[in-house]
């Protein structure tokens, strides 16, 4: 027939699979087609399915009903190990690397090259040499994973999955932990791997990158395919309406920022961590009632250390943390979070390990920080009809998507997780509200929610610090911006009037970029 | 829905498959197992004297496994039961014998007191060590199971006076104003050991259930049991409440030695090696899936079983054929996931649907 010519330009082809839980329908009825050297992006939201999709075309799952054509034959994809053989690798979004092995071990691992019963590390170097020259990734094979940047930790993932044969790649969320700099190397290796003729399947919600990066995109919306077409002269609004189904508003409303009184102030702040090494530097930072302060930088720059030391969770070698005139230094956390009717509220930047119980019911999540006050409890009794009750409310104004507050947390998702904890900590009315990562891996839905929320607090005359590694919610809600690198502040600027480029190289610690404040 | 899985038919099918395996063995051997567990019944419930050593020896296996459970809800696993037991036993004997002429109404309350001090502050020491230093809990309190045993026999050689001795070996009676037995118990079960102990250990289990479900303390608790990051950062003090969980941990045990020495047996004599009741306590609040009542019931079958060891000799059953019951219905406690599989291969998928949605 003729369609042999035609189909097999397509290395895949995944036809009316679906894929059905007990009685949800994960995947409905889904078509995609990936054309060889081409990159596809798959969008859609938490639960929209593409993970679904991709564990079934990477053998981790099996389809109720359909069919997958690999270069136009018809193939059964019964195990990773299958689909690796058939050349489609996963290179995921958490990094699946052993920190303490070499970059050339985490290559090889599983795949190594023997002689006699020994390794045979020559032969294996130099194939796996040979294959990072070939696109360009520039990796050293010799260092250890740890001592490595988390750019270069992704490199060795798509080094990894090339070793090992793949022709297809499945790239889950890349770019979540880059820098704008970073980002833009990566768009240029998986250029050159298309080149080479390997094809790309992307998973994101990043709208910016599909345009970018991919040439067509598949959208995907309640488990069904919702339209495929090419990137070009393509908005962003289409895209999100596309995923969301629904008009999405990026740029959140915020009238003028009319800050006020000093609500936190952070003077000549050293914190050392375990091996003496000072994870934040001597640091000044002020944030005042009604501006939003965005932190900016790459994840491990002394970030999450400034958070913890504000809320007593670390200890602090010298300097000064004051909020609203109190001296809070080494003070512990309950004294910091829960003093004068919680005048310190946050939300923190792993919401399932460090905010929520997950095996605690919503309303218990609730109270995790009120439990002992009036109305919750009284004289060490808790009230579960106020607790309950009031979670109730919260659910409702919060517009948490669940059946009711008896709900395990573990069971809602992320994006409703992020909610009870939201919920949670405005509902307390602090006057400085802390905020960590509040969207990482939301969808735009539930960012657009978030991020209005937040908005809210500042403009209610609340001062708040917000920590995000996506240089997009820094840049929406902030005021002024913080670049924060190797545990110094390498300067402050105006969220109006700074750009992208500015804060990249701010983050990449040169200091000349922040001159206009 | 999986929640109660693990909670009520996990203890329940892991008995009913103890008691069968059991049956298979006893068949196993070429003996009868319907009469092995008709005579085994028969000896634990069989009359009201039974029926009261049934309670007795349920009473303390309550106290100790609440124990074991609270420990637990904060996240900690004390081994150490055994030893507090033993070190409640002797703290209330003592205060007994010391305060010997004092009238009922004081002498009976502070012995008690006694025995549950002695062992919350005995509990306390694991708890502090492991909150300022990370020290294990389970190596500590299974050492402190050897010192305490130690202790007691040097206390009972060494520092008690001769005037509270009978021999070498044992402590004199204590007074009737000491003793946890009272007429109308005794009575009513026809003579059995059967005391007020039981009913505190009643007591005890209302209280915890309380503690556990409505207090601050027991939210904190749980909390720091289930995640004990996320009740850093909400403002719980993690040392605070470790040290107070294994506190009331140690107490109960505690007072479950004080039901043997005042209730029991009305004196303390040597012991040779560490408390049965302690690890007992272990498997009881397993099977009881830690919930106070899931304790009282399996207590109480602990004790049928116990008891009724003698009844299995009496039918030509080697008694120790209840300790293979027994471990086998705690073998599939711990295996549960083997349980679960067996009872939920369909309905399991349905489970990962939901979080999807």
């Amino acid at each position: 027939m003729s369609k042999t010519t035609t189909e097999t330009l397509n290395a895949i082809e995944m036809k009316n699979i679906t894929k059905i839980f007990g009685n949800f329908k994960a995947n409905d009825d889904i078509n995609i087609t990936l054309k060889k050297g081409e990159i596809l992006a798959l969008l859609g939201e938490n639960g929209a399915g593409k993970s679904t999709l991709m564990n079934i075309l990477s053998g981790l799952l099996q389809p109720t009903s359909g069919q997958i054509l690999l270069n136009g034959k018809l193939t059964n994809i019964d195990s990773p190990a299958t689909a690796s053989k058939l050349g489609i690798g996963m290179v995921h979004q958490h990094f699946m690397l052993i920190d303490d092995f070499t970059v050339e071990e985490n290559i090889s691992l599983g795949y190594e090259n023997t002689k006699h019963f020994f390794l045979d590390k020559n032969k294996t170097e130099q194939e796996i040499k040979q294959i990072s020259e070939q696109y360009g990734l520039g990796i050293d094979l010799k260092q250890k994973v740890a001592d490595i940047t988390v750019g270069m930790q992704q490199r060795v993932e798509i080094l990894k999955v090339l070793y090992r044969g793949a022709d297809i790649l499945i790239l889950d969320e890349p770019t979540a932990v880059l820098t704008p700099q970073e980002i833009d190397e990566l768009i240029e290796i998986m250029h050159g791997l298309t080149k080479e003729g390997k094809s790309i399947i992307l998973i994101t919600h990043k709208l910016d990158e599909i345009r970018k990066i991919a040439d067509r995109v598949t959208v995907i919306r309640r488990g069904k395919t919702i339209d495929t077409f090419s990137t070009k002269g393509v908005s962003n609004k289409e895209l999100a309406q596309l995923m969301v189904g629904r008009e999405v508003s990026f740029k959140t409303k915020k009238p003028e920022s009319l800050p006020t009184k000093t609500v936190l102030s952070i003077r000549n702040l050293i914190v050392e961590n375990k091996q003496g090494i000072q994870s934040v530097n001597d640091v000044d930072l002020d944030v005042l009632a009604g501006e939003v302060v965005g932190i900016a930088g790459i994840d491990g720059n002394g970030q999450s250390e400034l958070i913890q030391a504000i809320l007593g969770l670390t200890k602090i070698k010298s300097g000064t943390i004051e909020i609203l005139d109190n001296d809070v230094t080494n003070k512990n956390v309950k004294d910091i979070i829960q003093q004068a009717g919680n005048i310190v509220g946050q939300v923190p930047e792993d919401r399932q390990k460090e905010g929520l119980v997950l095996d605690m019911n919503i309303a218990e999540n609730i109270i995790l920080k009120t439990y002992n006050r009036y109305p919750n409890s009284s004289k060490g009794i808790l009230n579960y009809k106020n607790i309950n009750s009031h979670a109730r409310d919260l659910i409702t104004e919060f517009d948490i998507r669940t059946t009711n507050e008896q709900n395990k947390v573990k069971s809602l998702s992320g994006g409703n997780q992020q909610k009870v904890i939201i919920a949670r900590e405005i509902d307390q009315n602090p006057e400085l509200l802390i905020i960590s990562n509040p969207t990482r891996g939301l969808d735009v839905g539930a960012i657009e929610y978030i991020h209005q929320r937040i908005i809210e607090q500042r403009t209610s005359g609340k001062a708040v610090l917000l920590v995000s590694f996506e240089l997009d919610e820094i840049m929406n809600l902030s005021d002024r911006i913080a670049v924060m690198h190797a545990g110094k502040i390498q300067g402050i600027v105006n969220a109006k009037s700074t750009n992208e480029e500015q804060l990249g190289l701010l983050m990449a610690g040169v200091s000349n970029g922040g001159e206009n404040e | 829905m999986n929640n109660k899985l693990d909670k009520f038919f996990v203890p329940i099918l892991s008995v009913i498959f103890g008691l069968l395996i059991g049956a298979l063995i006893i068949a196993l051997i070429g003996y009868n197992p319907i009469l092995g567990y008709q005579s085994m019944l028969n000896s634990s419930l069989g009359n009201s004297l039974s029926i009261g050593e049934t309670l007795r020896t349920a009473t303390p296996l309550i106290l100790t496994a609440l124990g074991f459970a609270v420990a637990n809800y904060v996240g900690l696993f004390n081994i150490g039961l055994s030893g507090q037991a033993l070190a409640g036993w002797v703290g209330s004997i003592w205060f007994a014998l010391v305060f010997d002429g004092l009238p009922k109404i004081i002498l009976l309350p502070g012995s008690i007191l006694a025995g549950i001090l002695a062992c919350a502050l005995i509990g306390i020491i694991p708890g502090i060590l492991k909150v300022f230093f990370n020290t294990s809990e389970v190596i500590t309190t299974i050492m402190m199971n050897y010192i305490l045993l130690f202790v007691s026999t040097h206390i009972t050689h060494n520092i008690w006076p001769k005037s509270f001795m009978q021999g070498t070996d044992s402590t004199k009676i204590i007074s009737n104003n000491a003793s946890l037995r009272t007429e109308w118990l005794t009575n009513l079960t026809g003579g059995s050991r059967l005391n007020l102990g039981f009913l505190l250990a009643l007591i005890f289990i209302i209280l915890i259930y309380v503690l556990i479900k409505y207090t601050t303390l027991g939210f904190e608790i749980k909390t720091i049991g289930l995640n004990p990051i996320a009740a850093k950062y909400s403002g719980i003090s993690l040392k605070k409440t470790i040290v107070s969980a294994m506190a009331i941990s140690g107490g109960l045990a505690g007072l479950a030695g004080a039901t043997e020495g005042l209730g029991t047996f009305q004196n303390f004599f040597i012991q040779s090696q560490s408390l049965g009741i302690g690890f007992d306590g272990m498997a009881v609040a397993l099977l009881g899936s830690g919930s106070p009542i899931g304790i009282f019931i399996s207590a109480l079958l602990f004790a049928v079983l116990k008891n009724g060891a003698p009844g299995m000799n009496l039918a030509g059953i080697p008694p120790e054929i209840v300790n293979v019951i027994i471990a086998i219905i705690i073998f599939f406690v711990g295996a549960k996931y083997l349980i679960k599989y067996f009872i939920t291969v369909e309905p399991k998928k349905e489970v990962k649907g939901e979080e999807n949605k």
